[in-house]
């Protein structure tokens, strides 16, 4: 606005304008401010008192503006008096006001959570998701559900049936983008039985008729979730999945950026229920100017759908793409062919047929695809499409990519007996073979051993030749030990080697491509959000690994059921019974099902979640140690008996080491080091560390890892109050600036006497590490074995 | 949620940024820079891009490109509404959404950005309530303002803000009480090269205009509702109304306002109201192509098919194309190979053909490809679904409306493939 002119000089005289009655002046003080608080706090400080008279205008209006300009202001001295005025505006009579002051709630936590929490501001704003306006409970929504993302394991958003119901009321009154916020709040939601269930979704079911395609997506992610819940024979079931295919289809007419969004939600959805849009291949078929993101996209999603039904039309459409001009989409068409050959049993010869009149088209690329589909189709129906064989050779020439001609190579081994010319073509390829990838390379060994194996007379000459190539000249590790291990087999057993090289292959799957169905699920827990762009699970992306919760589709369970404890059910269902079961989040036994079960990229990595879910942790380490059970630091004098135990016993390692711990004097079970804090948080500051005890002397164990790129000075440690009273015994001692990707080692003396408050678990330990960079917080939990003296007693507590 | 938003044009110049949380430095957008580089073709950039710390999100409207930064997981979808819901502001506010039209007004446009996101959640989108706050641009009120000193922003909290129809402000008046609909098709269709239809469908809206004082409830029924299975809905509709009756309930927004989209796409629905006869070809060998089209009407339901314009894009080695129209002009842009052909009305009795030679680059390969033609064309007074509307009823107010309704079928994406 200021056409990129510094003007905070003018900061003083700025100011003084605040108090004026002319409300666009006042807006626009309002809007310089927050430009420029940041680089003059102290002047900043000025304007306080103003804010704090706004706040009580008469004009709700002029209140509102206030909240929600101090929260824009991050400067912290005057985040400290926004609280007082913040706390009556979120009492507001007006609910303009009110719904103003839950955003501001949310902004204040993103500037300074502590204080959030100390001023009690986060029961306030769950109070207000029972507020009157539908506007104000949408924004309490909004405001909870981005505290909670940064904070996983709180249970803010913890919603009963009460809440639910108040939610469902404000999403039929509040605006368009309230209604996403609610809608993806209720998608949080386990109902507890299908009736539940089923009821949700019949008050959700309007919002697909809604013209925001956000709303819409946010309904559709709801009702796909809560379906998996009823049952399939229930005429409901039946109903919902018609109605949720007009709405993914209208996604389709709105702009192409909306478009893309939508339609890599719908292939999710086409992999989870392919009935919804079985019906509806058309309106994927693809016009020649949309945007190629869209296309590709399209293409993918026609192939999903192609069936038997449809897939006369289908191929007629993969055909006219295939003489398109974008290379891109048109390399894709022909390989759509190719799977829908595989996909679609009767359709095969078709495809083949359209495959041999793109390869007469001459086109190098469409050859070159054409070929390497062919190699595919080759696989899915060993002996029937051979006679096309000839044709292929003929395009031997314009080949010139790796992957056509291993392709082409492959096919030229595998029916080396019915290509006369087999060993002259495989031996023109051999005059190059230093210049081949070794994709190519490879196939080409391969190729010849399976030549000479089928007709050991002529190509004698040849096979030497190549296994030579392969052993002897080149430097590929991969390539040598293949050669050398077709040597060994040719010249030790022959028949041998007939049987593994001319084996018999597996028939290639239906489709390569789909994703993991645990993967799958969790996405579907996801949709219209950036996990179903990319589909990851956002713990695959997400920065700083924050807000990784698991989220899984609910179990399908009938109402009757339902007279077990909702807590245990999950828990104690054991996986090999309902293998669809997996436990809800934030249950201790359930995350560590989850990590077993879960798909490996999904899985959240160890440390991660032992800074964020204490009760984990301490089960996380135990299975850490059982893996690496050398990790354990050896006791400094004999270890008694029971000390050896502790490995063993993996979880349950605290409770041997109460034992040990009484009957050795110096010396106890050491936890191996967890990461508190992860490089990515802390701006590159990695710490990582456990506690000791030792002669009657805690320490906490650090070990500070800079992986930044600038060098790291001025440490120092604090505690927040906690249930025993633990403290920094000493200053945080290091001595040399820490140099990026260097490690230092401290142990820092602890002792009982800092002032106590009870935390919640017991032994939970908040601390903040300051550097020359920031300052950074993380938690974790102390075993409770290093505040027990030797002799048996508990110390001071 | 939405943390930055900037505006680029089409020389890749950031020229307005807004922060709605903390400062993110502008160097985040050689991200953007990067893919559209990759992508050639301005339409071809991915929306959505992902950079070690922040996702962007954009949408390209009229020239422009409106990047939007989130650092955290947000639905894309709401992003892209949003972004849309400011492009359509801008022209809402200024006539058009162009790069001289933001700088012209960028005080304007920095007072509606930020009434219309707090820290990244949206506030206030709805056109009347952003015109009550702040008032949009004229020449009289700046010449007003300019005298009395007083300013475009209102000082009254909007009436609309709160209420259960937020899309409404109270105390409306108007000395003539209209109200007008449009009903108005597009026709998506690929027909293919023997000209039986691959794919067609109607994208149907009614956009209204609406200028009654008060607060008028009005219902508007239909001949046919059965036509209408896949509608969408303004938020002001009742839903339960529609589901049970059939019936559009609803108290409207002041003003022009999109009441419904709607599709149908049951192919027997869906009529074709012209066809084109075609004949593209390229010789081997030899540096020239003959190009023939006619178009002639088909199911027009009697009406006349008029504005009708031809686009096609040639393949890369045309040179020039030497064509006699028998009625309209023709242009071709021998750098981007684009042939336009504004045919204007179809007359039965004569149908309009384009007939020539094309010249290609001598010793290139004849072109793989033949080129699709998009058709553009309209049909006043034609729904061609054959939506009807039955009648309008008003309650809640005394007067009498002056009530219309308009019928235009128009192509959409209209494509004929040779």
């Amino acid at each position: 606005m200021t056409v990129g002119k510094d003007v905070s000089a003018l900061f003083p005289d700025v100011v003084n304008c605040m108090q004026t009655d002319n409300l666009e002046l006042k807006k626009l003080v309002y809007l310089y401010l927050m430009n420029y608080a940041k680089s003059q706090p102290d002047m900043a400080i000025m304007a306080v008192n103003t804010f704090v008279k706004d706040c009580e205008d008469p004009n709700p209006l002029i209140r509102a503006l206030a909240v929600r300009t101090m929260g824009c202001i991050r400067v912290d001295k005057i985040t400290e008096y926004l609280c007082e005025p913040l706390r009556k505006c979120l009492k507001d009579e007006d609910p303009y006001v009110r719904k103003t002051a839950a955003v501001c709630v949310a902004k204040l936590h993103d500037i300074n959570a502590q204080l959030v929490e100390d001023q009690g501001f986060l029961d306030t704003l769950k109070d207000l998701i029972s507020d009157s306006n539908p506007m104000v409970v949408a924004n309490a929504a909004a405001a909870l559900s981005e505290i909670a993302e940064s904070h996983p394991s709180s249970n803010l958003l913890d919603l009963n049936p009460q809440s639910i119901n108040k939610l469902l009321t404000a999403l039929n009154e509040c605006t368009e983008w309230g209604q996403i916020f609610i809608l993806d709040c209720l998608a949080n939601y386990t109902p507890k039985d299908d009736r539940e269930a089923q009821s949700i979704c019949e008050r959700v079911t309007p919002r697909l008729s809604h013209a925001n395609s956000a709303v819409v997506l946010s309904a559709v992610k709801v009702l796909m979730k809560f379906m998996e819940m009823l049952s399939k024979d229930l005429d409901y079931y039946g109903t919902l999945l018609k109605k949720l295919a007009p709405p993914l289809v209208t996604l389709l007419s709105a702009e192409p950026e909306l478009q893309y969004v939508a339609l890599r939600n719908i292939n999710l959805i086409v992999q989870k229920r392919p009935e919804i849009l079985k019906h509806e291949m058309k309106v994927f078929f693809v016009k020649y100017n949309d945007p190629i993101y869209v296309k590709l996209e399209k293409l993918d999603i026609m192939i999903r759908l192609a069936s038997q039904a449809n897939i006369a039309q289908v191929l007629a459409e993969l055909k006219e793409y295939a003489t398109e001009v974008d290379v891109d989409f048109v390399r894709k068409a022909v390989r759509a062919i190719g799977r829908c050959a595989i996909k679609v049993e009767q359709s095969a010869e078709r495809c083949v047929s359209t495959l041999l009149d793109l390869i007469q088209t001459k086109v190098n690329y469409v050859v070159q695809e054409a070929i390497v589909v062919i190699k595919d189709i080759f696989r899915k129906y060993p002996n029937k499409y051979e006679s096309v064989i000839a044709t292929l050779c003929e395009n031997l020439d314009s080949l010139d990519e790796p992957e056509a001609r291993a392709a082409m190579i492959w096919i030229v081994g595998e029916y080396a007996e019915r290509i006369d010319n087999a060993d002259e073509l495989l031996e023109s390829f051999l005059e190059g073979f230093h210049d081949e990838s070794t994709q190519v390379q490879l196939q080409l060994l391969t190729a010849i051993v399976k030549l000479f194996l089928k007709k050991p007379t002529e190509t004698q000459e040849l096979v030497q030749q190549v296994l030579s190539l392969a052993t002897q000249d080149s430097d590929n590790p991969d390539l040598r030990d293949r050669g050398y291990i077709y040597w060994r087999l040719l010249s030790t057993d022959p028949v041998a080697a007939k049987e593994v090289v001319l084996a018999e292959k597996p028939l290639i799957s239906e489709e390569t491509d789909l994703i993991e169905p645990t993967l799958l699920d969790e996405l579907i827990c996801y949709i219209g959000t950036l996990a179903s762009v990319y589909h990851k699970p956002p713990s695959a992306f997400v920065e700083g690994g924050r807000g990784v919760v698991h989220k899984s589709l609910p179990p399908r369970t009938a109402s009757n059921e339902s007279t077990e404890s909702p807590e245990t059910a999950p828990a104690g269902a054991p996986p090999g019974e309902q293998p669809d079961v997996i436990p809800a989040q934030g249950d201790l036994l359930g995350d560590l099902l989850n990590l077993d079960l879960g798909p490996p990229v999904s899985g959240p990595p160890l440390a991660t979640s032992s800074v964020q879910m204490g009760a984990v942790d301490l089960l996380g380490g135990g299975l850490d140690s059982l893996i690496g059970g050398t990790n354990f630091v050896a006791p400094t004098t004999a270890a008694a008996p029971a000390n050896l135990g502790a490995p063993i016993g993996s979880g349950l390692s605290d409770l041997f080491d109460l034992t040990s711990g009484v009957g050795t004097l110096s010396g106890s079970y050491v936890a191996p080091k967890a990461v508190w804090l992860p490089a990515m948080k802390a701006k590159g500051l990695e710490i990582s560390g456990t506690f000791t005890r030792q002669v009657a002397s805690i320490s906490m164990d650090l070990q500070l890892t800079n992986k930044a790129l600038q060098v790291m000075t001025d440490f120092a440690i604090q505690f927040n109050r906690n249930s025993f009273g633990l403290a920094p015994a000493a200053p945080l001692q290091v001595h040399a600036p820490l140099s990026p990707n260097q490690t230092v080692e401290i142990s820092l003396p602890l002792s009982t006497v800092g002032s106590v408050m009870k935390m919640e678990p017991l032994n939970n330990l908040q601390v903040a590490v300051k550097n020359n960079i920031d300052v950074f917080y993380f938690r974790t939990l102390y075993p409770l074995h290093i505040l027990f003296v030797e002799d048996g007693k508990m110390g001071e507590s | 949620m939405i943390h930055s938003l900037f505006l680029i044009n089409c020389s890749g110049d950031i020229f307005l940024e807004k922060h709605w949380k903390s400062v993110v430095s502008q160097s985040v957008c050689d991200y953007f820079f990067e893919a559209q580089e990759k992508a050639a073709d301005v339409e071809n950039v991915p929306p959505v891009i992902s950079t070690p710390h922040h996702y962007l999100i954009s949408i390209y409207r009229d020239k422009l490109f409106f990047v939007s930064v989130i650092q955290t997981e947000v639905p894309p979808l709401f992003v892209i509404e949003f972004l849309h819901r400011v492009a359509d502001t801008f022209q809402d506010y200024f006539g058009e959404c162009s790069e001289a039209a933001i700088k012209d007004n960028v005080v304007i446009v920095y007072e509606l950005l930020e009434e219309m996101l707090d820290n990244g959640f949206p506030l206030a989108t709805e056109s009347n309530i952003l015109k009550e706050l702040i008032k949009p641009p004229t020449i009289l009120r700046s010449v007003v303002n300019s005298i009395t000193g007083s300013s475009n922003v209102g000082d009254t909290l909007p009436t609309g803000q709160l209420s259960n129809i937020p899309w409404r402000r109270a105390g409306v008046k108007y000395t003539n009480n209209e109200a007008y609909f449009d009903v108005i098709e597009e026709i998506d269709a690929i027909i293919d090269k023997s000209g039986s239809t691959v794919f067609a469908e109607i994208q149907g809206v009614i956009d209204a205009c609406i200028k009654l004082s008060g607060m008028p409830d009005l219902s508007l029924s239909f001949m046919n509702p059965r036509l209408l299975d896949d509608v969408s809905f303004h938020p002001c509709i009742r839903f339960k109304r529609w589901e049970s009756e059939r019936v559009l309930s609803f108290i409207p927004p002041d003003g022009n306002f999109r009441l419904i989209s709607y599709r149908v796409s049951s192919q027997n629905l869906v009529a074709i109201p012209v066809y084109v006869k075609h004949s593209i070809s390229f010789k081997e060998n030899s540096s020239c192509g003959r190009f023939d089209i006619t178009i002639g009407p088909k199911q027009n339901m009697g009406k006349t098919i008029e504005g009708i314009t031809v686009t096609v894009h040639m393949p890369k080695v045309v040179l020039n194309m030497n064509l006699t129209p028998t009625q309209g002009s023709y242009t071709f842009d021998p750098v981007t190979k684009v042939l336009t052909w504004d045919v204007g009305k179809i007359t039965p009795q004569k149908l309009p053909s384009l007939k020539g030679l094309v010249n290609l680059q001598s010793g290139a390969p004849k072109p793989e490809e033949n080129p699709s033609l998009n058709i553009q064309f309209k049909i006043q007074q034609l729904a061609i679904s054959g939506l009807k509307v039955n009648r309008l009823d008003m309650y809640g107010e005394k007067y009498k409306p002056f009530k219309g309704v308009k019928y235009v079928t128009k192509a959409g994406k209209f494509q004929v493939r040779t």
